[in-house]
């Protein structure tokens, strides 16, 4: 079910600006991998990268390659929409469809696409997911109620749901926790532990101890000033990170010494 | 001790001046001074009225009370409350004014229509045409029958040119292409209304031949104003989306005109109704164009493609500019055909409320 990505000499531009410049990492399957560094270094740019969602942005553009189980995103002949279909994304802000209930927006990845599913399918497959994102049990009684009407970490939740009933080999989580709370952070964190048997994850995250405490391996990122293209600075095994760095700059930033 | 307990506890009792109050002035004030504006003003113009030997003048003497008000208000306010809420309260004034004022010609407008309207606003006004009918009599229905039909069609042409040039600005159009469409949408928004029936006129003349008058030529006028209108409104509609739930469901794989069709449109359906409907309503009652490329007839036409078709608004002019005898049948006919128009338009927002809201996104838990 999950594979593994590795990146070459990424380099990400918004059009003539480069924005992230000579990536190169190995994302081992069935891990979490977590993406830190400081505001507008290029976490959230790179990441997108992964499945080219940075196309939807005019004037995005990437040299070097990135492969998933060898194959190459970025070769001419690779559709977009079949690359999001392998690797699913959650975003910042829990983004429901306004116009859909919960069951509705769980089948989106389903409907939206104009497949034919059976109804028992269906119900087998939105309560497969809910539970997947530990959700069943909160809203199986209002099924049909619209998404937009839950709470926050609720329908972030959702959109949990929502990307992996579409089964995914990779999810891309871009900062899944930061307009959540305590509470449904920790539920989060929870299932991504859960996840991780299945999925390969890619987290970007502001919070050091969300990435110490959920991430396997993390990579840190950052940027010589503003203007200048944001870089890779080290990437290693989370303990090791967050211990015993060995370059300055990440000490600087895990211990809370930056800048 | 003993002594200091008391001496403490007349102290908190005291009641302390609240530094944060200041002088108000009572709630029903501004009426009392309204209702005393208006009652000088009224002894004002009674006295007037006498002397002149004139009848009392009641528009006069609300308008002049309600200008004696500002300045009143504005007065006493500032004496017992200060600077700060003389100029609300004069802002307030000014602005219901305005409102009042506004309103003014608004139900002026609808008390005439309705009075004058009335007279012919029976069952032989919508069951039957003007046929053989001179003088007493006759009926619109050829006209709303002609209305309903060329607003349709021009509706039936205008709403998928408009909306997906819409959806093409939004989310294809870029650069140069782009920019000149909404140029020249806007261009178009600002053409007379003539102009567009002369352009239908002129389209079909090369065709027909000179003095062709149709009913699909008047759609044709119709549309051409109608196509900006849905354009501009459904543009905003769909730049409201927030782009969050494009990338979502591009995120799930699913293909941009799906995510279009599927998400972008259910999102917006509302806001674009709302606005289709706001372009019928301005289209419905234009006159020149329809009196260049559709003519007018006394008799009934369903067909689009054969012969005259008229049209509400036609058949107030044509009643109104060729009164027969007695005249007054002519004009009872006009205002009680101005009076259906007006309700079909308002029948219309109508729909376009119900169905933004049976439409819009729903939040409930």
């Amino acid at each position: 079910m999950s594979k593994r990505i590795e990146v070459r000499d990424l380099n990400v531009y918004y059009s003539k600006f480069l924005a992230v410049e000579g990536v190169s990492l190995e994302i081992e399957p069935r891990s979490v991998t977590a993406f830190i560094g400081p505001s507008g270094c290029g976490k959230s740019t790179f990441l997108r990268t992964l499945n080219r969602m940075h196309e939807v942005i005019p004037g995005a553009r990437v040299e070097g390659e990135v492969l998933i189980d060898g194959n190459n995103l970025y070769d001419p002949d690779v559709d977009p929409v079949l690359v999001r279909r392998q690797v699913g994304m959650v975003f910042q802000r829990p983004n429901p469809f306004p116009t859909m209930s919960i069951k509705e927006n769980v089948l989106a990845g389903v409907k939206l696409n104009n497949a034919k599913i059976s109804r028992s399918d269906a119900d087998a497959l939105v309560e497969q997911s809910l539970r997947g994102a530990n959700l069943w049990n909160e809203v199986k009684d209002r099924l049909d109620r619209p998404g937009s009407g839950l709470s926050g970490g609720q329908q972030q939740r959702l959109c949990i749901a929502r990307a992996i009933a579409v089964s995914p080999e990779v999810i891309l989580m871009d900062e899944p926790c930061s307009a959540l709370d305590p509470i449904s952070t920790l539920a989060i964190e929870d299932l991504i532990e859960e996840l991780k048997q299945q999925y390969t994850i890619v987290i970007v995250t502001h919070n050091m101890q969300q990435a110490s405490r959920v991430s396997d391996k993390t990579a840190f990122f950052n940027i010589a000033g503003t203007g200048k293209p944001g870089k890779l600075i080290e990437y290693d095994a989370t303990t090791t990170m967050f211990s015993n760095p060995s370059v300055k700059a990440t000490e600087d930033y895990v211990s809370g010494r930056f800048g | 001790m003993t002594m200091t307990k008391p001496e403490a506890e007349t102290v908190t009792s005291t009641p302390i001046a609240n530094s944060l109050t200041a002088g108000r002035l009572p709630t029903p004030a501004p009426w009392i001074i309204l209702g005393t504006a208006i009652a000088v003003s009224a002894a004002l113009f009674a006295v007037l009225g006498v002397a002149s030997g004139a009848g009392f003048d009641w528009g006069g003497a609300i308008i002049v009370g309600g200008l004696l008000y500002v300045p009143s208000i504005w007065l006493f306010s500032r004496l017992v409350e200060g600077g700060r809420r003389a100029k609300d309260r004069l802002v307030t004034a000014l602005v219901t004014g305005a409102f009042l004022l506004a309103m003014i010609p608004l139900i002026s407008l609808a008390i005439t229509v309705v009075t004058f309207g009335l007279a012919r606003f029976d069952a032989e006004f919508f069951n039957s045409s003007m046929r053989n009918v001179t003088g007493e009599g006759g009926g619109a229905l050829h006209a709303i029958v002609g209305t309903l039909l060329m607003t349709g069609a021009a509706a039936i042409i205008s709403i998928p040119i408009g909306l997906l040039t819409s959806i093409y600005l939004v989310e294809y159009g870029r650069g140069r292409l782009a920019q000149g469409i909404t140029f020249l949408v806007d261009v178009m928004t600002g053409i007379p209304s003539i102009v567009a029936g002369l352009f239908a006129y002129a389209l079909f003349a090369i065709f027909f031949g000179p003095g062709i008058r149709l009913g699909i030529a008047g759609a044709v006028a119709l549309s051409v104003l109608m196509i900006p209108v849905v354009v501009r409104s459904s543009e905003e509609m769909l730049r409201l989306v927030p782009n969050e739930l494009r990338e979502a469901a591009y995120a799930l794989g699913v293909p941009k005109w799906l995510t279009i069709v599927k998400v972008v449109l259910p999102t917006s359906i509302a806001g674009i109704t709302t606005g289709i409907m706001l372009s019928i309503a301005r289209v419905i009652g234009e006159t020149a164009p329809l009196l260049i490329a559709a003519g007018f007839t006394q008799s009934m036409n369903y067909n689009l493609f054969e012969g005259r078709m008229s049209s509400l608004p036609v058949f107030v002019y044509t009643q109104y500019a060729n009164q027969g005898n007695p005249p007054e049948a002519y004009l009872d006919r006009a205002w009680a055909a101005a009076l259906t128009l007006i309700l079909i338009v308002m029948a219309l927002n109508l729909l376009a409320r119900l169905v933004a809201r049976f439409f819009a996104p729903k939040f409930g838990r």
